[in-house]
């Protein structure tokens, strides 16, 4: 290759092995049943006002204190069937475990939810699915979008009796979990095993290759099934905006991230000496990270504000210390640097070799303002991961439900302003861009659909207005704080 | 420093920490090292006639909390399981090189009078410091007419007594069973019969789990189970209870106590001596930690007399009795209530549920809005505030017990202005007295 620095097999396939296994490990059931005895039990736990999906979680904690880990598996499951993945992914320090009265002084540490929702759910002694389908309705609905939020409202709906048909534009159902997670957090396959669970409900048919707008309509949809759900999450990654943004080395994390997620080989992967990540997302911790483990020598994150705006948590960008990633705050892009070479042939394109940051500030207003101050970072590979757009072009050729701020509005329900269309997840308005989240927005969906083919309002008013009141809390009390002042960015987890 | 020395029927040691009979005295290797470790005294472990009982395998189970802490075990082991000649010698031995350690002997063997003359003679030749009479084993032996058999009917505990009194010269503690309904009264028959000091209590008939897989209780010997003796820190206050029964009955207030039950470390051993006991003596605690655990015992209990400024033992022996009472003499004007510090208060609502369900709606729960909450407080999840509804608080200490937190709930004295006034001097009691 030539471009010096950038080549494959980095690392022994020991190293590899060591640095994609697993982050947290699993809880043995001695250390599982210890860490269950810590949880207090609490009264009207703030734990569970702090899980988007209302896990019960003091419940499932003392079951597993009591040796019943088939109780905590259903107590999790029945209120959010990718526990699994959440277990892993959810970023609990900013929910559940952030709510843990253990936080207080004099323990300051929290129980360790996520790591105990994970040995129940992974210690089900049950071979068969936990729940069962009601008779078939003869209702049929269309998912669009296989990840967390399609995948929670196909098995609501499934449960309830109706037929539901599981498109996805890729050849792999999952979503993120499958293709935007980093690899150590769901190792051996665990997108793909839960996906198998999650069908095994029976009643869903899964349809791959399914692009909303190229393949699949969404009109014609809307005339072939009686309700469609809409999981598309965001399709479109955002751009710096500078010149050259399409050189060679530069590219998006999030496909960066899918071919990492999807190589059977770490070792065959190009990785560059000196990586630069744009971005303050969890997606740009995971690249910078992943990066540095497949052995890249500088891994160094720039974010044009400070550690405090960061939409990474405390946590990850602690994380992305721990793995040697630098990181560079109040300094933007202003421009990719390329070198031509003498033997690099005409219709050759040029090849990043740097980039150039200014230095940055907040003015009086509030407002970031460049300083005129430049630096120059040598980079054979530049990441973007500065958010993702949704891809309003999934619609063209239909009727598109109205757009809130780039995303789909919903009202209560999540239903959108068609008639027989609901959505949820990512490419939703209103709520943080979380799995957990999405698999909310997917139950709830399916509790509204089924309400909607029994041509009645819903019936639980208290669930609805439970659910517009812990979406307005959840997201206020999270925002009022912190992440205020934080920039949208992707989170996943 | 204090002086832990402790003498004991004219029974000196250096420390009131005495080894019980069981398992860790049975055997010369066992005591050597209990010595070395610094134990005032062990009661070996009881002897028995010959032929010697067998013992069975499996022979423990425990009691755990949901910590997996130990809180009690079970206990199916018999008497010495070794030759009688042999546990002889090795007392014998064991006294010459440790002179300064009490040395008492525990025996068992069949209710007739031959029997225990005959093992009075062996065991004084030993030049031990007294005997312990073992009327008190609940598993095994009683189904032979022995321990706890004896123990259980007052007539036989003051019969063999005397027997023992008339037949040596040593002293005689008579180890009582708490498998009965009123210690008083067989330690009354031991009284009677001329013992020289109770002990108790010995070990509580129990089972502590099954195996629910098999269908046998704990532990399981080939598929069965029997009833064992239960002992550790879960005996305790059933333990404490029973020593100051003795102590504030009037015919047997005068008797020596050495205390047995759950004895873990010294403040254990502080409570029991304040109780009345005169020494106390500790198994289970030392079959789980070893004999080590001793040194902190003296250690403890000489550091916690210096700052009392007792400087022996006898200056606190007994003296938590005089505020042991009836029921029917407890103030009824006195009132407490519970008091919550806001700045320790975690706030995991333990104390509401506890008091909302279980007892007198007392504690209230407040949901904070934002603007009350403090400016360390969580991002998420709903700040609460609990509250104690002074009026409806009865001053139980149940949510001070479910408190995790130390001292956030405290039990704060009220003022009520009026005069002690008891059970027999209320006007709803129809038979009071005054």
């Amino acid at each position: 290759m030539d471009k010096p620095g950038i080549h494959s097999g980095r690392l022994t396939s020991e190293e590899y092995r060591k640095n994609f296994s697993d982050i947290k490990p699993a809880y043995g059931t001695h250390e599982a049943t210890i860490e269950a005895s810590r949880c207090l039990f609490c009264e009207a736990a703030p734990c569970i006002t702090a899980c988007p999906t209302d896990i019960n979680i003091p419940s499932f904690i003392n079951r597993i204190a009591t040796d019943n880990i088939e109780g905590a598996a259903h107590t999790i499951l029945e209120s959010n069937i990718l526990g699994g993945s959440c277990a892993r992914i959810c970023p609990t320090e900013i929910l559940c475990e952030q709510a843990c009265v253990r936080n207080k002084e004099p323990e300051c540490v929290p129980v360790n939810i996520g790591r105990l929702q994970r040995f129940a759910v992974d210690n089900r002694e049950g071979t068969s699915h936990p729940f069962s389908r009601n008779d078939t309705t003869g209702k049929s609905v269309a998912v669009v979008g296989a990840g967390p939020a399609g995948l929670a409202c196909a098995h609501a709906l499934a449960r309830k009796g109706h037929d539901v048909d599981l498109f996805d534009a890729r050849e792999k159902h999952g979503g993120l979990n499958e293709y935007g997670i980093a690899a150590y957090k769901l190792v051996e396959d665990y997108a793909q095993k839960e996906v198998k669970f999650v069908l095994e409900i029976g009643g869903i048919t899964q349809k791959f290759g399914s692009k909303l707008g190229t393949d699949i309509q969404l009109d014609d949809l809307r005339n072939q099934y009686d309700a469609v759900f809409l999981g598309l999450g965001l399709g479109d990654s955002n751009k710096l905006g500078i010149e050259n943004e399409s050189m060679d080395g530069v590219s998006d994390a999030i496909s960066a991230i899918a071919e990492l997620r999807q190589t059977s080989d770490l070792g065959s992967l190009n990785i560059g000496q000196k990586v630069v990540v744009i971005g303050a997302g969890n997606t740009a911790i995971d690249i910078a990270c992943q990066m540095k483990r497949l052995g890249a020598e500088e891994v160094t994150l720039v974010y044009r504000r400070g550690n405090e705006q960061m939409s990474a948590t405390e946590h990850e960008q602690k994380f992305a210390l721990e793995n040697g990633v630098r990181i560079l705050t109040w300094m933007k892009p202003v421009a990719l640097e390329t070198r031509s070479s003498n033997n690099q042939s005409k219709d050759q394109k040029s090849h990043v070799t740097g980039i150039t940051l200014e230095r940055t500030h907040l003015d009086d207003n509030n407002r970031l303002k460049g300083l005129g101050e430049y630096k120059t970072l040598e980079a054979d590979t530049v990441f973007k991961a500065i958010g993702q757009s949704f891809l309003e072009g999934c619609f063209s050729g239909s009727q598109p439900p109205t757009l809130i701020k780039g995303r789909i509005q919903t009202e209560s329900g999540f239903k959108t302003t068609l008639n027989n269309v609901w959505a949820g997840g990512d490419c939703i308005e209103g709520d943080e861009d979380l799995a957990v989240q999405a698999v909310e927005h997917g139950k709830q969906a399916a509790q509204s659909i089924d309400c909607f083919f029994q041509s009645t309002p819903l019936q639980n008013a208290s669930l609805q207005n439970a659910s517009l009141q812990s979406r307005s809390l959840k997201s206020g009390s999270l925002k009022s704080h912190a992440p205020e002042k934080k920039e949208r960015d992707t989170h996943h987890g | 420093m204090a002086d832990l020395t402790s003498n004991f029927l004219g029974i000196r040691s250096p420390n009131p920490f005495w080894l019980a009979s069981a398992p860790p005295t049975d055997k010369a290797v066992n005591v050597y090292r209990a010595f070395e470790a610094g134990w005032g005294g062990v009661v070996w472990k009881t002897l028995g006639e010959d032929p010697a009982p067998v013992n069975v395998s499996s022979r423990y189970s425990a009691h755990r909390d949901i910590h997996g802490n130990v809180m009690g075990i079970n206990n199916i082991e018999l008497i010495t399981d070794r030759p009688l000649a042999v546990n002889l010698a090795e007392i014998k031995q064991i006294k010459i090189d440790w002179p300064d350690r009490a040395l008492i002997v525990s025996l068992m063997v069949p209710c007739e009078e031959e029997s225990w003359k005959r093992i009075l003679r062996q065991v004084e030749d030993t030049g031990c410091d007294g005997v312990e009479l073992n009327f008190g084993c609940p598993h095994g032996m009683p189904e032979r007419g022995m321990g706890a058999a004896v123990g259980q009917v007052p007539e036989y505990i003051e019969m063999v007594t005397r027997w023992c009194k008339e037949n040596t010269k040593l002293p005689v503690i008579v180890k009582l069973t708490p498998n009965i309904t009123n210690v008083v009264i067989p330690a009354t028959a031991a009284l009677s019969g001329g013992a020289d000091a109770v002990s108790l209590i010995n070990t509580i008939n129990s089972i502590t789990g099954v195996d629910l897989d098999n269908m046998v209780g704990y532990p399981s010997v080939g598929g069965k189970a029997t009833s064992g003796g239960y002992c550790g820190s879960a005996v305790k206050p059933i333990a404490l209870n029973m020593v100051a029964q003795i102590g504030r009955n009037q015919q047997t207030s005068t008797i020596p106590i050495s205390a047995i039950g759950g004895i873990g470390n010294w403040k254990d051993a502080a409570e029991f001596i304040s109780l009345g006991a005169g020494n106390v003596q500790v198994c289970t605690a030392a079959m789980l930690n070893g004999f080590k655990i001793v040194e902190d015992m003296i250690d403890g209990l000489s550091r916690w007399m210096d700052s009392k400024g007792y400087r022996t033992l006898d200056e606190f022996k007994g003296a938590a009795l005089p505020n042991q009472t009836d029921w029917k003499y407890l103030d009824l004007n006195y009132k407490t209530i519970a008091s919550i510090d806001q700045d320790a208060c975690i706030q995991c609502g333990r104390c509401f549920a506890a008091c909302e369900d279980t007892s007198h709606q007392a504690i209230s729960m407040t949901p904070l809005s934002k603007n009350d909450m403090a400016e360390t407080t969580l991002k998420v999840g709903i700040e609460r505030q609990f509250d104690v509804i002074d009026e409806e608080c009865v001053g139980c200490n149940l949510c001070q017990i479910v408190c995790p937190v130390d001292q956030c709930i405290t039990m704060v004295e009220q003022k009520t202005d009026k005069p002690y006034q008891n059970w027999t001097q209320h006007p709803n009691n129809p038979m009071r007295e005054c």
